[in-house]
Parts: structure tokens; C-alpha cells; sequence
């Protein structure tokens, strides 16, 4: 099948192949739309697409995973200190499962390091044993208490104080960006139509079809699923809901240079107490150290900058945890908003009578559950009419590797693909090692990026410690000439 | 993994002018099979695309332009006789004197009995200054935007600023006048002197100084820059464009991969005289030692390594347990920063320093175990971005099992 993607022009069912004029205007009917591409909307799309339905994905950016999935702390968590009981704990436990084995079969990126809860005062120490036993409450039987000694022994580059640990053998670290774009590139290829550029200003919804007025013009659809992040409670209203509202809370990162990476071997992760939670310090599938984030809640929600003051306390808090880091050199300081909903659960309610799923409140463990959400949301849309048919099996799909510790060497160390083809050892990006046949083909992909940024977060070209100073005009050079 | 198993005698990574300059000194004194791997398709380094005149040359106005000296570099080199092999990267060490190469020829590991280590400086980027704000496009250092302007003619924008007022600064505002834009502002966080305008007549643009840079702004573009000047008031500078000038760092990841000693100031290896580094035959030359000197001064160092790595391969021999040299407050470093064991003088017989304030005439004193070596008032004032000197008549009464060299201002 062609895969669909759009990204300028008014929709029309001219040219979409399976869909069918709606009305007079030649909009474009769809079976089911889900708003947001990002890595949860890409994930139900990918659900869907194993069914007989014409689907649509509607992103308003130019890109796939380019909100508060591009910018999280690229964690594969366990669910360990989920609230036991709860939807989110249930779907991050199941969804870790599924996205592990996924990633597995599709050549997502996943680094089983471990992550260590570091207790840094009598409190903390304190608070270990109970952590302990809400793992087991979550179903995680894996998690041990580590004393000083021992913790010494795992991360010799700790600073001093460190009283003792909770083990988690079980969290990993994840390539954040290929998890959403092996979701489209799947879903895409199995047929669903993604439309970019494409954002919602307005929902009428009728008796039997939603009718979405849309920065590009209007498509119908019978079922709808919010999955806009940020953005989902406008959306709600829209729909005359009022079940909650997103507040962004913004978590600030800097990830230091991959020359830092061996002063780090798990996840050190704060342990929550009263006085708040600390900041985590990470590895990084690509071989950084991420340190961060801050929980800042705001109302903006395009207010993704960088601040003074919470990169002066990142650092004081890395200073603490990890003192070597701090004389590294920074490659990146970023910052994402959560959609926090002043909830401890994810906010997922479908209405079957108005044909619509809302997938709201999905806080920093969507990445992890983003397989199990999209299951439960199907089901969900089982549940409310659509007659859904029998799965069939989707297109296998293999993604460019872009970790480092992993079984599939990277193109640059792979002299088998660069005899077969010399671009794989032609290195455009030098602090990345990233080649002029995998700058090809990302230019060439399913999903194709539409900016330099894109591009970067599918190859990791210029996303190194000299941020563009060597390869900045080379990159974007190849980035012109594929689009023009 | 296949990868193709080779020797030479002497490997030297990066191909700008110190590499280029060590490998045509080295070629034409029969070291044997001298090799430059560059991984870069064209050979010739930071030269190569900057357009200003004033290479190779020691008057204002005098010399060649960027690329005509990379040009001729690189043709010396070839003329020696030394092989030089471009889109060719260095991966990494296996062990000893041996690293792994890629290319679109394959991989390869190439054992050497001398490496020399030529692989430049880069300007930190806004991520690295920890500028806050938004990461919209339009922010480049000054070698991100002579590549576009120069190799690639990219279009870049209209209105942009400058951050530095080094002579990299004003070559950066250089070519966004060349490309078109109008240079709004230079801002630099250190006192402007009033002569400095008197230098460069004809050129209006305002610097700001004593001014850091607060945030930047903007979504799809860059829309502004915030300043603070250090009074406490602020002030948006409208622009499309900003340029991140200056703060070198050494490119020194294939260094320490080795298990290469850096220096604390210069972040490039510790080195002595003779271009040493604490790696039993892994030399060192150019701006991976000290961001950065001029093109000239790299290429002289790469001739002037040729010497002492003739004589490594002839008696392989190395120095152990040499003193360091190391500086106090408000000196960032010096360079070299070890001293070798037989007493010889850095390249034109002085050390090189920089300093983190502005220094008026300062006196220099040089001592070592509470034993003063040396002191040396400067008749010019020392400011943060340019080099200065310091004689190396003392080296001969450094005791060589002694404690660390320390170089301080009184």
C-alpha cells in the first residue's frame, strides 16, 4: 500500500485512497481519527491500523512525537512506585512488557542499566524499606535494598554521603524518538493517513459523525480519540466535557557530553520524600548523562525555554549526586511539559454514545505505557460500537539503530553494510558518527522528517557536543537538496 | 568485524594546518611512511573556510586568504611525500599505538609507531555557554556559519547579533555582512576599551560590554536576544541571527579516549616542549593544545614536532614523571604545562598564557617548591581572548624531580 502522509493543502478524499467523500466539499470520512501524533496518539494508531479501518492521525506540528514526547527522560520504567491499584501503574506495567519486546523486534534502542534510588539522609534511608514493599504491591518482585558498601561498589563516582540504595534491575533507558516514529512508520505503512501541519480549531459533533474543522479544512470521522497531550482538555471542552485540565509542568534537562558516560552506571533516581523530589541523573541510550528534571507548573503551554535558574539548581543538585559531571562539557539543555492534571492516574474515559475516547493526563510514564494505553483504548472503542473485525498482523518494520550499547552495530562500525554501500562510511556528523546513508535514508523514510530537527531526531546528526560548529551547513545542505 | 590490519610509522589525525604542517616536516625527513587522515572530504581544516585575508602573513593586511592558505598547506604536505587521506575518521584506540578508522573504503586499524594528534578546536555552542531560553533555529557559532555562507551559500537571515569581541567575533560578523545581514550588535561580557573602536574605522556596529547573555527567544525562529548588562538593566536585541564566537575548546575526545592526561586550563593534553603527551608515543600539536592560537602558529608547531618525533622513533624514548606547569587565578592556562627533562624551549623560546580578567601590565612570577624561577613584568596589558607571553629562560632551573611548576600574578 502507498503510505499517506500530508502535510499542506486542504484535506479532501481526492487522492486519500480508502476514505470516501463525506458531503459535498469531498472531505474526507474516516472510521476513527486520533488527535495528537505523539507517542501515545502514534501508538493507537498503530493498534488500529491492525484492523479493517480507515484510520487518520492528526498531528498540528510538522512532525510525528514533537511535543512532550521529543523532550522526556527517555526512561523504560518498571511502574515499581506507581500508585498500586491504579490504571496508570497497570498500563505501565503491561506496557513496559510489550514496548520491551517490541523494541526488540523493531531495533528500538533499550539499555537494561538499572536504576538505584540513592538515599542521601537518615529520612530517605528511611523511606527505602517502604518503597520496597510498594514494588511488590506494583507486581515488581525484582527490587533489593543495597547498603553503603555495596552502592560504593556499583557507582564508585558518587559523591560522599550516599547512605545506602533500592535497587530496580529492571528500569532501562530508551530511544525516545525512534519509539514514536517505529509507531507511525507501522501504522502509516499498514494504511493509516497521517496529516500534519493539520490542527483542530473545532468539533461539531454530530449523531453519528464527528465533523473537525482543522487548520487545513474539515475531515469526518464516526470515532474520535484525543490523544493531544497538552492540549487534551481543550479538546475535551470542545466536545462540551469538562473532566479535567492540563497544567504543563515543565521539566528542565541538560545532557552532559558522552565522555561523562562512564561516570555513570544505572539510573539514579531521587527518593521521593515531604520535601519534595530530587532530580535523576541517566544515562542516555545514545551514550550521554541526562541530569534533570525540575517540575516547574505553569500555564503557558508553549513555554518549553530554558531557564537560569533551574539550570544554577540542576547543577547544584548533579554537583551533589555525581560532583565529576559537572567539569563536563554540555552537549544540550532542553525542557518538556508534562500534562499533569493535578490527578495521581491517568485520565483515559471513553463516552461510547458520543463515540469518543479521551486519553488525558498521560505524565511522564506515557512513553512506557504507550503500547498497554493504546491496547486499553481499542478496546475501549470495542466497547462503544465500532465494529472492530479480526487483527490482522502488521508489517514488520526494522529502525535505524541509534544506541550504542546494542547487539546491531551502528552503521560506521558495520563493514559489511559499508562495502555494500560506501554512503555508511562516509561520515557527515563526526561527534555522532552519523553517516551520509542513514542522513539518505531518513530523507527517504516512511515518515519523512519536514525540518533539520527532525532529521536530528531521526539519525542523531548534529545533536553532539559541537551542536552544529562541524556539520550544522552539511547536514541542513542535505536536508535542502532532498526536499528540493 | 573485518577491518582491514595495517602499519605505518607515523600517524597524524586531523589535517588542518598543524597535522598538514607535521606531516610535510616529517615526510621530508625520511621518517618513513608518514600518514593524515582527515575526516573531513576536503583537507586544510578551519582555514578553509574563512574568507579574511591575513594568513601566513605577520602585517595587517598582508598574507593569503583562508582557503588559499589551506590550499597550500595541504599541497606541501603532499609534496613531501607524506600520504594524506581525507573522509577517513579515527573511531577510536585499540590500545597502545593503534586506532580504528572509518571511510567509505571500509574499516581499518592502523598501528603506528608514532601518533600525532592534530585535531583541533571547536567554539562552544550556545547548549555549552548554558544560555537559557528557547532553542529556535538561527543560532550558529562562527564555524557552523562560515560553512553555510562560504562552502554550502546558504541563506541565513537579515537582522543578526554577535556574541564575543575577539578577533573570531569581528570575522564572524565579517561574513554575516557578506551574507547579507545587518550586524546589529556585538555583545561581549569584558569591558569595551574606548580605543578598540579606533582600531576598526568604518565599522559602526555597537559592542556592548560588560553585557552576558540573559535568554533567547523565539519559536519557529529566533526573534531576540535578551542582554543583561552587569548595572543590572536589560534590554532585547531584535534579531533573527546570533552568533556564539570564541570559547574554544580542544576536540580533545580521541585524546582522552587514549588515556591521555589533560590539562586543567587548556582541556587539550598536557605537553612539554617537544610536543610530548603523557602517552608513550602519542605527540600533540595545533589548537587541541590551546583554543586557539592563529593558523600560522599551528602550522609551526606541526613542523616543529617533526624533531623530536624523529628522535622518538630513532632511541624510543619517553619521559616519566615530568613537573607540571599550572597557573593561579585570574590566569586560565599556560602552554605548554610540562616541562621536559632535557631543558628544551617551547616554540620561539616563550610559553603562552591567557587570562580570565583583564590584566594591566601584570608581574608574572614563576616558582616551584616556594623556589622563585623567574619573574617578568608584561609591558601590555594581558585581556581575556587574546594570548600573551612569558619567557622560558628558566626552564634550565626547573629541578626535574621536583613538584609543580606554578605560574601566578603578583
Amino acid at each position: 500500500m502507498h503510505p499517506t502522509i500530508t502535510t499542506s493543502g486542504a484535506l479532501t478524499a481526492v487522492g486519500l485512497s480508502g476514505t470516501r467523500p463525506g458531503d459535498g466539499t469531498g472531505a474526507p470520512v474516516y472510521d476513527v481519527t486520533v488527535v495528537g501524533a505523539g507517542v501515545v496518539g502514534a501508538a493507537i494508531a498503530r493498534e488500529l491500523a491492525r484492523y479493517r479501518l480507515r484510520t487518520a492521525l492528526l498531528d498540528a506540528s510538522d512532525d510525528i512525537g514533537n511535543g512532550t514526547s521529543k523532550a522526556n527522560t527517555a526512561i523504560l520504567h518498571t511502574g515499581f512506585d506507581a500508585v498500586p491499584g491504579s490504571l496508570e501503574a497497570r498500563l505501565v506495567r503491561e506496557g513496559q512488557h510489550r514496548l520491551r519486546a517490541y523494541a526488540a523486534e523493531t531495533g528500538i534502542p533499550v539499555e537494561r542499566v538499572g536504576a538505584l534510588l540513592v538515599a542521601w539522609d537518615e529520612e530517605q534511608l528511611a523511606a527505602l524499606p517502604a518503597l520496597l514493599a510498594k514494588a511488590e504491591r506494583n507486581e515488581y518482585h525484582a527490587a533489593r535494598l543495597l547498603d553503603a558498601g555495596e552502592l560504593r561498589a556499583r557507582e564508585p563516582h558518587l559523591g560522599p554521603g550516599a547512605l545506602g540504595a533500592l535497587e530496580i534491575p529492571d528500569e532501562s533507558i530508551i530511544c525516545p524518538w525512534t519509539t514514536p516514529l517505529a509507531y507511525a512508520t507501522q501504522a502509516v505503512r499498514a494504511g493509516v493517513h497521517l496529516h500534519l501541519n493539520c490542527r483542530v480549531r473545532h468539533i461539531d459533533s454530530g449523531d453519528d459523525v464527528h465533523t473537525l474543522t482543522t487548520t487545513r479544512g474539515t475531515l469526518h470521522t464516526r470515532h474520535l480519540i484525543n490523544a493531544a497531550g497538552l492540549y487534551a482538555d481543550e479538546l475535551d471542552r470542545e466536545l462540551g466535557h469538562d473532566d479535567f485540565t492540563v497544567t504543563p509542568r515543565r521539566g528542565q534537562l541538560i545532557v552532559f557530553d558522552k565522555l561523562a558516560r562512564d561516570l555513570v552506571g544505572h539510573i539514579l533516581l531521587p527518593v521521593p520524600t515531604a520535601a519534595g523530589k530530587g532530580v535523576l541523573v541517566a544515562p542516555t541510550v545514545f551514550g550521554n548523562v541526562l541530569l534533570g528534571p525540575t517540575a516547574e507548573d505553569l500555564d503557558d503551554k508553549t513555554a518549553t525555554g530554558s531557564t537560569a535558574d533551574a539550570i544554577a539548581l540542576l547543577r547544584e543538585k548533579g554537583r551533589r549526586i555525581l560532583p565529576e559531571l559537572l567539569d563536563e562539557e554540555v552537549t544540550a539543555v532542553y525542557a518538556g511539559l508534562r500534562a499533569a492534571t493535578g490527578q495521581e492516574d491517568y485520565r483515559i474515559r471513553s463516552r461510547p454514545e458520543k463515540r469518543y475516547v479521551a486519553v488525558g493526563g498521560i505524565r511522564s510514564t506515557g512513553l512506557t505505557a504507550s503500547m498497554a494505553i493504546a491496547a486499553h483504548v481499542t478496546e475501549l472503542l470495542g466497547d462503544s460500537g465500532l465494529d472492530l473485525g479480526t487483527p490482522s498482523e502488521l508489517p514488520p518494520v526494522t529502525m535505524p539503530n541509534l544506541g550504542e550499547a546494542f547487539p546491531r552495530p551502528r552503521p560506521y562500525q558495520d563493514a559489511g553494510r559499508i562495502a555494500a554501500d560506501p554512503a555508511y562510511g562516509t561520515l557527515v556528523c563526526h561527534c555522532e558518527r552519523v553517516s551520509a546513508g542513514e542522513i539518505r535514508d531518513a530523507l527517504a523514510g516512511t515518515v519523512p522528517p519536514h525540518s533539520p530537527d527532525g532529521l536530528r531526531r531521526r539519525t542523531r546528526a548534529g545533536n553532539g557536543r559541537c551542536q552544529g560548529f562541524y556539520c550544522g551547513a552539511a547536514v541542513r545542505a542535505l536536508f535542502e537538496e532532498a526536499r528540493s | 568485524m573485518t577491518r582491514r590490519e595495517r602499519t605505518v610509522d607515523v600517524l597524524i589525525v586531523g589535517g588542518g594546518p598543524a597535522g598538514l604542517g607535521a606531516g610535510a616536516e616529517l615526510a621530508a625527513s625520511g621518517a618513513g611512511r608518514v600518514e593524515i587522515l582527515e575526516r573531513e572530504q576536503t583537507a586544510g581544516g578551519i582555514p578553509r573556510h574563512c574568507h579574511h585575508g591575513g594568513f601566513g602573513g605577520r602585517a595587517i593586511g598582508g598574507g593569503t586568504t583562508g582557503p588559499a592558505y589551506a590550499r597550500g598547506c595541504v599541497a606541501a604536505a603532499v609534496r613531501a611525500g607524506a600520504t594524506l587521506r581525507t573522509g577517513v575518521t579515527v573511531t577510536g584506540w585499540a590500545g597502545g599505538l593503534t586506532v580504528d578508522t572509518t571511510a567509505p573504503t571500509g574499516l581499518e586499524r592502523i598501528t603506528a609507531r608514532a601518533v600525532v594528534l592534530a585535531t583541533g578546536a571547536r567554539e562552544r555552542p550556545r547548549s555549552a555557554r548554558l544560555v537559557p531560553g528557547s532553542r529556535p533555529p538561527g543560532v550558529y557559532t562562527t564555524g557552523e556559519l562560515q560553512q553555510a555562507v562560504h562552502l554550502y551559500r546558504q541563506r541565513i537571515g537579515s537582522r543578526a547579533v554577535v556574541i564575543g569581541n575577539e578577533p573570531v567575533s569581528r570575522a564572524a560578523a565579517d561574513t554575516l555582512r557578506v551574507a547579507g545581514l545587518d550586524v546589529v550588535a556585538m555583545v561581549t561580557d569584558q569591558p569595551v576599551p574606548r580605543l578598540t573602536a579606533l582600531t576598526r574605522p568604518g565599522d559602526r556596529t555597537p559592542v556592548l560590554g560588560r553585557t552576558t547573555v540573559a535568554a533567547l527567544t523565539g519559536r519557529e525562529r529566533l526573534t531576540g536576544v535578551r542582554v543583561r548588562h552587569h548595572d543590572g538593566r536589560t534590554a532585547t536585541l531584535r534579531c533573527d541571527t546570533v552568533v556564539f564566537t570564541g570559547d574554544w575548546i580542544p576536540d580533545h575526545e580521541l585524546a582522552r579516549r587514549g588515556g591521555v592526561l589533560l590539562d586543567r586550563g587548556t582541556r587539550g593534553p598536557a605537553y612539554d616542549a617537544d610536543h610530548r603527551t603523557t602517552g608513550t608515543g602519542v605527540f600533540a600539536v595545533g589548537n587541541l593544545l590551546h583554543g586557539v592560537e592563529s593558523a600560522g602558529v599551528a602550522l609551526a608547531e606541526g613542523r616543529a614536532v617533526a624533531a623530536p618525533v624523529l628522535h622518538h622513533l630513532a632511541t624510543g624514548s619517553w619521559p616519566i614523571g615530568r613537573p607540571a606547569i599550572a597557573v593561579e587565578s585570574p590566569l586560565r592556562w599556560i602552554a605548554p604545562n610540562l616541562i621536559g627533562p632535557d631543558g628544551g624551549l617551547p616554540l620561539g623560546g616563550r610559553f603562552t598564557l591567557r587570562t580570565d580578567r583583564r590584566l594591566l601590565s601584570p608581574l608574572l612570577l614563576v616558582r616551584q617548591d616556594g623556589r622563585e624561577l623567574h619573574r617578568q613584568r608584561l609591558l601590555l596589558p594581558a585581556v581575556p581572548g587574546h594570548a600573551f607571553h612569558l619567557r622560558a629562560g628558566w626552564v634550565d632551573r626547573v629541578d626535574p624531580r621536583g613538584g609543580t611548576v606554578r605560574v601566578t600574578v603578583s
